[in-house]
């Protein structure tokens, strides 16, 4: 039938519950992980990488999973994730910017003195 | 019946995937998101303009803890919480982010129930749902409280450290918990229609005037996971750095 396309959208997203539990679980762990992280005192480099790691997991799980973003159309996926791909370019912008910010007034701060 | 009105349909091959279907979609001189509904598509789109506003928060407050030359004050100790014995760092932050992801799982069930017209489960799924939120909001309320009365931190100075604490700290999780505050009216709402019925009825809404159906609770829950999405990204760069 020319309508079972349409039909299946009327339905929307069905999905087994057990995947549901699974992401909950996963995230649960997740979360864990990064709070070890914070209470074990991990520094420096590793603590960055584990925690940003954590944290992409998670928010890939949770607009993977939770938000159907796995089973829908690459238009959407696209339009929807890719601004975001674009605020991390602004972010490492932010970053320099920041660490010429601090130059300064340090620079400024110490020929005060 | 509806055969005779699509008769073209029988030329029409399915939508092909992948990229080849990425480019069809958006070049079809039509409507883009094939398969998503306007409510659905317009939910998206608001959540990436809220995904920039908290996203400028996120980066002003980067950039201001990296360029200040004062010491930022210890995130790990000044939301530690004792009970009764020695101060546990970040507990009670740690509690709010599972009754967040836990509130986002019920949430997810509540849309499968949904959609298989279950209407008590869906219903209850949402108030336990809503009744996450709520508790996350009154912990954020207790957590205000302590910083404010008991630490001195306002949003032009602290005691602890860097000045610009307060205002980031108050602006980012004051924006997300009204967001959160937001959202659980919203859930009630969508959940006060799912219990009466409305959606297998198909009532018209009185502020679209349009028909309701299940997907309106699918919606909710685009907008609910976002919520924690957020709070995700609060956890790691406020909290954790």
């Amino acid at each position: 039938m020319a309508q079972a396309g349409d039909t299946a959208h009327v339905e929307g997203q069905q999905h087994p519950i057990g995947i549901y539990f699974k992401v909950w679980g996963l995230l649960f762990v997740l979360s864990a992980g990064s709070y070890a992280v914070d209470y074990y005192h991990v520094e420096s480099y590793l603590r960055w990488s584990l925690i940003l790691l954590f944290m992409m997991l998670k928010a890939g799980f949770i607009v993977a999973y939770f938000m159907h973003m796995r089973w829908e159309r690459l238009a959407l996926i696209y339009a929807i994730i890719l601004p975001p791909v674009l605020v991390l370019i602004f972010m490492g912008l932010m970053t320099f910017e920041a660490d010429y910010t601090f130059f300064t007034r340090d620079l400024f701060f110490s020929m005060g003195k | 019946m509806t055969d005779t009105t699509l008769t073209e349909s029988s030329h029409v091959a399915p939508k092909p995937d992948g990229m080849k279907g990425f480019v069809n979609d958006w070049s079809s001189d039509q409507r883009a998101f094939k398969n998503v509904s306007w409510g659905k598509a317009m939910m998206w789109i608001f959540l990436l303009s809220d995904t920039f506003i908290f996203s400028c928060f996120l980066l002003s407050y980067m950039k201001v803890r990296m360029s200040t030359t004062v010491p930022w004050p210890h995130s790990s100790e000044v939301f530690a919480l004792s009970f009764g014995g020695e101060p546990i760092p970040l507990i009670l932050i740690a509690i709010m982010t599972f009754i967040l992801i836990s509130s986002s799982g019920t949430m997810a069930m509540a849309v499968m129930f949904g959609y298989k017209k279950d209407r008590r489960t869906t219903a209850i799924l949402m108030l336990v749902t809503a009744l996450f939120g709520a508790s996350f909001v009154g912990m954020q309320v207790f957590e205000w409280t302590k910083l404010i009365v008991e630490e001195g931190v306002r949003p032009w100075g602290n005691p602890m450290g860097a000045a610009q604490f307060g205002s980031t700290f108050f602006m980012i999780t004051g924006f997300h918990g009204f967001h959160v505050s937001i959202g659980v009216i919203f859930l009630l709402i969508v959940a006060r229609k799912v219990w009466r019925g409305d959606y297998d009825r198909e009532t018209r809404g009185f502020f679209t005037s349009r028909k309701g159906n299940y997907e309106s609770v699918e919606v909710m829950g685009l907008y609910w996971h976002f919520v924690d999405l957020v709070w995700v990204f609060i956890f790691a760069f406020f909290y954790l750095w």
